[in-house]
């Protein structure tokens, strides 16, 4: 039994949780300010980074300067060594908003090139995984003989192999989508059946035996029982799924040079020294990834709320 | 048997705690007045919520109080902690995994800085103390739950504490070994001549253990009476059949029902 | 129990029918080493669909056996003149063989071993087959079928490729492994372990930085590769710098959960003793953090690998795993990009493999160790 303790949690400070206080307990205050403690040392790493480039500038120029001038220029430098936040974000919001959907120079273009062939990957891959998964846990002999190797491909650098499949599978006329939508299948479809195995296995042997009691048929105890059990398990494979997908369709955008996508992007900038468009892809691809990885959250929210979890 | 001369091991006055939580302030005690002599088996009963297990945490110095005075060995609890004036044993053993029997038991000695040949030894003899020869290179999960638990009682004793605080340490366990156990622990008491403090929800265990019976209610948390056993220091298991023993039992269920409103 | 009296069956008609069709090519099955020793094995394999007897396990070990010959034979068939133009009766022999070792591999799984050693035996005995198997059937396929070199290499020709450049690929190793990725590694984990500590120290820090830690662990970070390219070179320690920042954040989370493991009977324990910050951590909440530091370094393990290898891509001197793959793959040599994938594979799960080996030994008192004991 768990006494009196359990039930009455002390609070340590003020005597009744104000709005205020419960902004600096809770989460979102210390994200913000670790947010903006983090904002504020890029700048000053811009500054950092960009200056030795700046003096030069200036000594050339022979102009007197001050440490105004040095920290106005080096946040707005051509090339700079680190852009400033406020520069990807112009030049996110140029190649967002202001250039037309359908052109290679929008973001939008590109970022959809790269999330078609992430989520068309993912949903193969989890499929995929699934259906390993369960066979898996119903068939001794794949147990026994695939699930090591399940386990041990995670131990593999399996990103090494996405420009070959590129290329393979561009030499057979496959280009474009199927490629880098193989890669994801690859990628997310591991994390997946690992995470289903273990959830269709949760179930503990009481809730098993109860379905023996009934003599329910293997059918019935994996609609019944297995399945439901392993859907939370589902959701977090799927998160890490969704985002090792991304990751997937990006790098397979970088071996042929590919000509669009976000990895082509990063590519391009690479080559041509542009770190604005880096850093804008960069974040676009960060914030597609905290999209996803959101969309699947609250897709699971919502699944468990259904199913009455406790949230 | 009083060491340092004090002769009250825990000295309660008008003491009350009350905590805040969102629904309002819940008044875990409220007035508490105890008074516990060296040498005394004192066991705290009452329902859930009754406050038993805060007041113990209050004189481990484990919750501040709001209200009154508190004294442990003439001290107040902080000091005494520091001083390491006593033995904590809780509802589960709370044995680390990654050290053995030995080593679990040497734990607090280890913290206080002793060498390493008087912490095996000290660990052996309360070991031994405890009926856990031969154990002392086994993990916990190689123990049986009752076996962890007296491993607990070794290692709350080893540092040789005044005080001895215990808070329902067999609850978890099943009746028989629970008797067991309370046999054992009367014979250590005996043996040690330390002072115990002792918080339990059965009565029969109250009653066979302590000189001294707080009996505790709820809403707020205060103690409706305090009983002295006339029952002797030695105490067979059947002492259990006796009528002075269900004499005292009977006195603790009138106390608990006064106090208790069975509202719930 | 349809199952396993099935296969047998499959095995004894699939062999049996396959005699009918031409091996392919000049392979026949009435000449030749290698046909008669096939022709040979049909009698046993139909013997066998019969045999009723015996142990899951010694029935599971005939059958992987004679499955292992049979692929001996199938293998000399292709030396013999089938390569490239397997015939129908290569392929219903080679399904024949499928189904028998399948069965093997069921029965030895399904079989119920006393001894605790043999046991073990058959724990590492069946996925060894089934990797062999696998390394097997794709060889009959690619030679079978002559598959081109260019889209898919058999393991032979691999193998041969690791033997030949062996030079290269220890350069190649030492360059990617050696230095950025044992180098980030270290770095990346070691910084992230002390900063986890000072954030522990401070709630406040605790409670922003875990979930931004969370989300920045979901970013593509491999991303930032060219960006270190730029800033610290192209040799190795822009590849460590990739390393550094891919593991940082899988480290910093979990050993911040791992700190906050430890429950309330535990710490009050140590209360009661009147422990120091330092006493409790070093006794009490690292011991408990165990468990989440390991988990982290064996993702890291993974991860590093991958960093190191991706940077690579994005521009480095003339050697490197991730430099060699992506310029053979530009110049169709893909045995040499398999031999650099196998040397990543076996690296990989090495690193991997010795870190679970330092956890075992340091967290034996693990339940999730406990059980297998």
């Amino acid at each position: 039994m768990t006494s009196e303790v359990a039930r009455i949690e002390p609070l340590p400070a003020a005597a009744r949780p104000g709005l205020l206080s419960a902004f600096w307990q809770g989460r979102t205050g210390p994200v913000l300010v670790v947010a903006l403690a983090m904002v504020a040392l890029w700048y000053a790493g811009a500054v950092w980074l960009n200056s030795p480039w700046q003096y030069d500038v200036f000594q050339r120029q022979d102009v007197e300067w001050t440490t105004t001038d040095l920290v106005r220029e080096t946040l707005n430098q051509d090339r700079p060594v680190l852009p400033a936040p406020h520069q990807v974000l112009a030049e996110m919001q140029k190649t967002i908003l202001e250039v037309a959907p359908d052109s290679r120079r929008s973001l939008i273009y590109h970022s959809w090139v790269t999330l078609s062939s992430t989520l068309l990957g993912f949903a193969i891959g989890s499929l995929l995984g699934i259906l390993l998964a369960v066979g898996i846990v119903y068939v001794k002999a794949l147990e026994k003989s695939l699930m090591p190797w399940v386990i041990a491909s995670q131990t593999i650098p399996i990103l090494a192999i996405a420009p070959m499949v590129v290329v393979v599978l561009g030499s057979i006329g496959l280009r474009g989508l199927i490629p880098k939508a193989v890669i994801s299948t690859y990628l997310s479809f591991f994390p997946v059946t690992i995470g289903m195995v273990k959830g269709l296995r949760s179930p503990d042997p009481l809730q098993l035996d109860l379905m023996r009691t009934y003599s329910a048929s293997r059918w019935q105890t994996f609609w019944k029982l297995r399945w439901p059990s392993s859907v939370p398990f589902l959701f977090t494979s799927l998160k890490v799924g969704i985002a090792i997908s991304l990751v997937g369709a990006i790098v397979g955008e970088l071996p042929t040079g590919a000509q669009a996508g976000l990895g082509a992007r990063l590519l391009a900038g690479s080559y041509y020294g542009q770190t604005v468009q880096i850093w804008s892809a960069l974040f676009t691809a960060a914030f597609i990834a905290a999209l996803l990885v959101a969309l699947v959250s609250l897709v699971e929210r919502l699944v468990l709320k259904r199913m009455g979890v406790k949230p | 048997m009083a060491r340092n001369g004090v002769e009250r091991a825990v000295d309660v006055r008008d003491l009350s705690l009350t905590f805040q939580t969102a629904d309002g302030p819940v008044y875990a005690l409220s007035q508490v007045n105890l008074e516990v002599k060296a040498g005394d088996f004192v066991s705290f009963i009452g329902p859930s919520g009754c406050g038993k297990t805060t007041l113990m945490r209050v004189i481990a110095d484990l919750e501040q109080p709001t209200g009154g005075n508190i004294t442990v060995n003439g001290v107040s609890p902080q000091e005494a902690r520091l001083a390491r004036a006593y033995g904590y044993v809780f509802q589960a053993p709370a044995l680390y995994p990654w050290r053995s029997i030995e080593r679990n038991v040497a734990l607090p000695l280890e913290i206080m800085g002793l060498g390493r040949e008087e912490r095996r030894e000290r660990a052996r003899k309360y070991l031994e103390l405890v009926n856990l020869t031969g154990f002392d290179k086994k993990y916990p999960w190689q123990l049986s739950g009752g076996m962890q638990q007296r491993a607990s009682i070794a290692r709350a004793l080893c540092f040789d504490p005044d005080l001895l605080l215990m808070d329902e340490p067999f609850g978890a366990l099943d009746e028989i070994v629970r008797d067991h156990l309370n046999e054992q622990l009367l014979q250590l008491w005996d043996k040690t001549g330390k002072t115990v403090v002792f918080v339990t929800h059965s009565i029969p265990e109250a009653v066979f253990l302590s000189t001294h019976i707080v009996v505790m209610s709820p809403r707020p948390g205060r103690i409706i009476d305090i009983i002295e056993s006339p029952l002797p220091r030695e105490r067979p298991l059947d002492i259990r059949e006796s009528p002075e023993f269900l004499e005292v039992a009977q006195r603790v269920r009138e106390g608990l029902r006064a106090g208790h409103s069975y509202d719930e | 129990m349809t199952a396993g009296r099935l296969l047998p069956l499959l095995a004894g008609l699939f062999t049996l029918v396959a005699l009918a069709f031409s091996p392919g090519g000049e392979a026949r099955w009435f000449d030749g080493g290698a046909g008669s020793l096939l022709l040979a094995l049909v009698p046993v394999f139909l013997l066998l669909a019969f045999w009723q007897r015996g142990s899951k396990a010694w029935r599971g070990l005939v059958y992987v056996i004679v499955g292992g010959i049979a692929v001996f034979g199938l293998l000399n068939l292709l030396q013999a003149g089938a390569a490239g133009a397997a015939g129908l009766g290569f392929w219903l022999y080679g399904l024949g063989v499928w189904a028998a070792v399948w069965h093997g591999v069921d029965c030895l799984s399904k079989a119920e071993i006393a001894s605790a050693g043999w046991r073990r035996g058959r724990d590492l005995l069946v996925p060894t087959l089934f990797g062999i198997w696998l390394l097997v059937v794709w060889e009959l396929l690619c030679r079978g079928f002559g598959i081109p070199q260019v889209l898919l290499p058999a393991p032979s020709v691999i193998g041969e490729r690791i033997g030949n450049s062996s030079a290269m690929l220890w350069a190649d190793f030492q360059q990617t492994f050696l230095k950025a990725v044992l180098v980030g590694y270290a770095i990346g984990c070691g910084s992230a372990f002390l900063t986890a500590i000072l954030v522990d120290r401070v709630p406040f820090l605790r409670r922003g930085l875990l979930p931004m830690g969370n989300v920045i662990s979901a970013l593509p970070i491999v991303g930032t590769a060219p960006i270190m390219v730029m800033w610290f070179g192209f040799d190795w320690p822009s590849k460590a710098a990739v390393v550094v920042i891919m593991t940082f954040f899988p480290m910093l989370v979990n050993t911040v959960m791992g700190l906050s493991a430890s429950g309330h009977l535990e710490r009050d324990l140590m209360r009661s003793y009147a422990a120091g910050y330092w006493q409790t951590l070093i006794k009490l909440r690292l011991p408990m953090a165990l468990p989440f530091i390991f988990n982290a370094l064996k993702i890291n393990s993974t991860l590093a690998l991958i960093g190191a290898i991706v940077a690579e891509f994005f521009g480095t001197p003339i050697v490197g795993m991730g430099f060699r793959i992506s310029t053979e793959v530009g110049r169709m040599n893909l045995d040499t990009v398999w031999a650099e994938i196998a040397v990543a594979a076996v690296a990989g799960s090495a690193f991997y493999g010795l870190v679970a080996l330092i956890e075992r030994g340091l967290t034996s008192w693990h339940p999730s160790y406990r059980q297998r004991s």
